[in-house]
């Protein structure tokens, strides 16, 4: 158990383990597994995610195998069945959204970062925090227990449709599916208590003198997301419950035969799963908004036009989701209107991109790991955002539909999103975490070699989208028009091009542990950055800060004129400026 | 450049290990209050899900809603189940009002929006009981899979509540009963009661 102060009465009474002496030395366990610690959870929400993203990529790597050389085996996997390749591709993406995006970029960041950048000493329902990290857990044995049961994993797709998802005579994985459906469910509840614990604690923990305006915008995006998430998840546990009725207790909600709808799922479905594409999206240019003003040494351009554009992102996302229906037998006057919100939908997001553009305009740019990152997260992204628009169009996207076009768009936004997101992240508040500096060199290698890989992987499969070439096939030797030569070793390049860009990722953990014990002593700032958490101590001791600070201003006043130091920390008073 | 610790100021609250200024952080409303208004927010939006599913089978029912075969769900007996329930919000409205100013005095109160609450559940567990014995059941027709579904969704949400309202009026009798608890349990209450009516409408007519 952790020590009985640190319970009862965080976030504000509990004692510091660097200066308090008669704090009790905690054990292990008590301070590694089930601690209430918020930077504690936010290393085991990221530690889980990177191991989920291992076998996330593994997977990926076992089915692009398959459609580059069909029917070989696959070094490390075998030989892959058709319904294998089912399994892993829907897993792949289940992971890849809801157990790596999810718990890196919200739980993880969310829970190290909020408060230390509200300058608070814990969330403020600590152990309701620790049983959210302990429900996530679950939910990913769950899941990876799934694979091993009779007749294997799911594989009816991250997104489920029935009648194939609802009945295991079409699925063939009675078990698979059902367990598929409560480790998602599972997995809502955790990120439920979590964001409980992030809004609640940015509304009432903050900084004496810290007001709306003055919060770091990663915080704001962090916070919007779990506001986005908890509104949009309702309706998709409602049709997760109908769909795990309709599988182990004989209803037909999605039965057409007995009175169901099959199409309903898809809008509960999507009524949550387009909302998730910003939930994920928006810490992510959190993230790049605090690197850019640090590393252009400029302040943030139009700090409340991010904050009005994300509002905006937030409140169209809720009406875009039928665009995922446009094929599905939907009325073509509401095709209309979801074609009209889903273009609007990407001008807040240009906007957000134009103001960091703008941040480095005259900045003193340097091309720091992390900046290497923010900034490949804007060129990535754009590409993401602009083929989106040709599939937000109805008329383009009964052509569009279900092909290798809307795969590797998707796969543009969430790559930025969810690896270079996490990467630009992780690099940057490495320092704080650990205390040591990464090796920008090591760094730098791995930044190459993910991001040209990456883009060798997709522009490729644009052009087999374009050539209509259709997903969730196992194999395309039985479709002459799709298995000419020039095709085929699109789909040879694109998988050569994603063993290299995993083998590029050993560069990272080798990185990620050598600098544990060998990296650079960090200090307190090693970037001269503004913001609460470069305050606290490298890593910060139990309780955050050894004495709370109080905020006199924004986060982002970086080469002011009137001074002679390029930074204002939030916690400098006025007065004591060295000008 | 390392930074300095700045500490401010005219008001040295300190907590306990002598840190400046940890308790002067103003809170918009109690913590347990917010948390329970968010979760709440969520279950609205999860209440949503499911009137939205029950009306989309209801409007494309081709054999009539409910089918013929299939009773009719008990309107008038659940009319007096609902105004049960509402009593029982506002005695716990009433209670909190009361205990504000004097603890003991909302001990009565307390205990009958507990009653009408248990009422409302076992009443409810009579009319499943009857249903099912006429043939309404989870698989005896959409319409039977969804009064099961939403009424027992909520049923479920209204134990758990009165679960801790039973709690609290332990608390209560021993006079330990905190403020911000007590509020925190009426936020949920009165999302199990002001949903109620909501579903009465959507789901019996």
């Amino acid at each position: 158990m952790a020590h009985p102060i640190t319970e009862q009465q965080a976030p504000h009474g509990h004692a510091d383990a660097h200066h308090d002496d008669h704090h009790h030395e905690q054990s292990f366990w008590s301070k590694y597994v089930f601690s209430v610690d918020h930077k504690i959870i936010g290393m085991q929400y990221m530690f889980t995610g990177m191991f989920m993203a291992i076998i996330g990529g593994f997977f990926a790597y076992a089915f692009r195998m398959q459609l580059a050389f069909p029917g070989m085996s696959v070094p490390g996997w075998g030989h892959v069945s058709p319904a294998e390749y089912n399994s892993l591709v829907t897993n792949h993406g289940t992971i890849m959204i809801f157990w790596v995006a999810m718990p890196v970029l919200i739980a993880a960041f969310g829970n190290f970062l909020i408060p230390l950048m509200l300058g608070c000493d814990d969330m403020v329902f600590p152990r309701l925090n620790r049983l959210s990290y302990q429900i996530f857990l679950l939910s990913a044995i769950v899941l990876l227990a799934s694979f091993v049961v009779e007749n294997g994993g799911f594989g009816g797709a991250w997104t489920a449709y029935p009648p194939l998802s609802a009945k295991a005579e079409y699925s063939l994985t009675p078990l698979g599916s059902t367990l598929w459906v409560i480790a998602v469910a599972l997995e809502f509840v955790a990120f439920l208590m979590g964001g409980i614990n992030f809004i609640t604690t940015m509304m009432n923990s903050r900084a004496p003198g810290m007001k709306m305006w003055d919060i770091p915008v990663v915080v704001w995006m962090i916070v919007l997301a779990s506001i986005l998430f908890m509104l949009s998840v309702g309706p998709l546990i409602a049709g997760a419950i109908m769909l795990l009725f309709d599988q182990t207790i004989g209803t037909g909600f999605f039965d057409p035969a007995r009175g169901g709808d099959p199409v309903l799922w898809q809008h509960l479905f999507w009524f949550f799963g387009h909302p998730e594409v910003y939930v994920v999206l928006l810490p992510a240019i959190g993230i790049v908004c605090e690197i850019v003003p640090i590393f252009a040494r400029k302040k943030l351009f139009a700090y409340k036009t991010v904050l009005f554009t994300a509002f905006a992102t937030g409140v169209l996302s809720f009406f875009v989701w039928a665009h995922h229906q446009f094929i599905a037998g939907i009325d073509p006057r509401m095709a209309n209107v979801f074609t009209v919100t889903t273009v609007m939908i990407s001008v807040p997001l240009a906007e957000m991109m134009f103001v960091i553009v703008a941040t480095l305009y005259g900045g003193q740019i340097t091309l720091s790991v992390p900046m290497l990152w923010a900034l490949s997260f804007i060129g990535e992204f754009i590409i993401g955002g602009i083929t989106g628009i040709f599939l937000g169009a109805s008329g383009s996207d009964i052509y569009f539909h279900d092909t290798y076009f809307v795969l590797a768009h998707f796969h543009y936004t969430f790559f930025p999103i969810a690896i270079i997101g996490v990467y630009a992240g992780l690099t940057h508040w490495y320092p704080k975490m650990f205390g040591r500096m990464l090796n920008e060199t090591l760094g730098k290698i791995h930044f190459w070699g993910t991001i040209i890989p990456f883009n060798m992987i997709f522009i490729p499969l644009f052009l087999l989208g374009l050539a209509g070439q259709h997903r969730r096939i196992w194999s395309y030797v039985n479709f002459p028009e799709l298995a000419s030569p020039e095709m085929q070793n699109l789909r040879v390049f694109a998988t050569v091009s994603l063993v290299i860009m995993l083998l590029f990722q050993l560069v990272f953990i080798f990185n990620f542990f050598w600098s544990l014990t060998r990296g650079k002593k960090a200090g307190r700032n090693p970037y001269n950055a503004n913001t609460l958490e470069w305050v606290a101590p490298s890593p910060p001791g139990h309780g955050n800060f050894a004495e709370m600070p109080t905020v006199y201003r924004g986060p982002y006043e970086y080469s002011r004129p009137d001074r002679d130091e390029d930074f204002w920390p939030q916690n400098v008073p006025a007065e004591s400026s060295s000008s | 450049m390392q930074l300095s610790y700045v500490s401010d100021g005219p008001d040295k609250v300190v907590d306990i290990r002598g840190r400046m200024p940890a308790a002067r952080r103003r809170q918009v409303a109690p913590n347990g209050v917010i948390g329970t208004l968010l979760f709440v927010m969520a279950e609205v939006m999860l209440f949503a899900g499911f009137i939205s599913a029950h009306a989309v089978a209801k409007t494309t029912a081709l054999s009539g809603w409910p089918p013929p075969n299939q009773p009719r769900l008990p309107v008038e007996e659940t009319a007096v189940n609902t105004a049960a329930l509402l009593l029982s919000g506002a005695a716990l409205a009433y209670a909190y009002r009361v205990y504000l100013r004097d603890v003991r005095r909302a001990r009565v109160p307390f205990l009958i929006a507990l009653l009408l609450g248990c009422f409302f559940v076992a009443f409810q567990g009579v009319e499943w009981l009857s249903l099912l014995r006429e043939g309404l059941t989870v698989t005896s027709s959409t319409h039977g899979a969804f009064f099961y579904l939403i009424v027992g969704c909520h049923a479920l949400h209204a134990v758990a509540a009165l679960i801790v309202l039973a709690l609290q009026y332990r608390q209560l009798l021993l006079d330990r009963l905190s403020p911000g608890a007590f509020a925190g349990a009426q936020v949920f209450w009165f999302f199990v009661v002001g949903m109620w009516p909501v579903l009465y409408w959507k789901v019996y007519f």
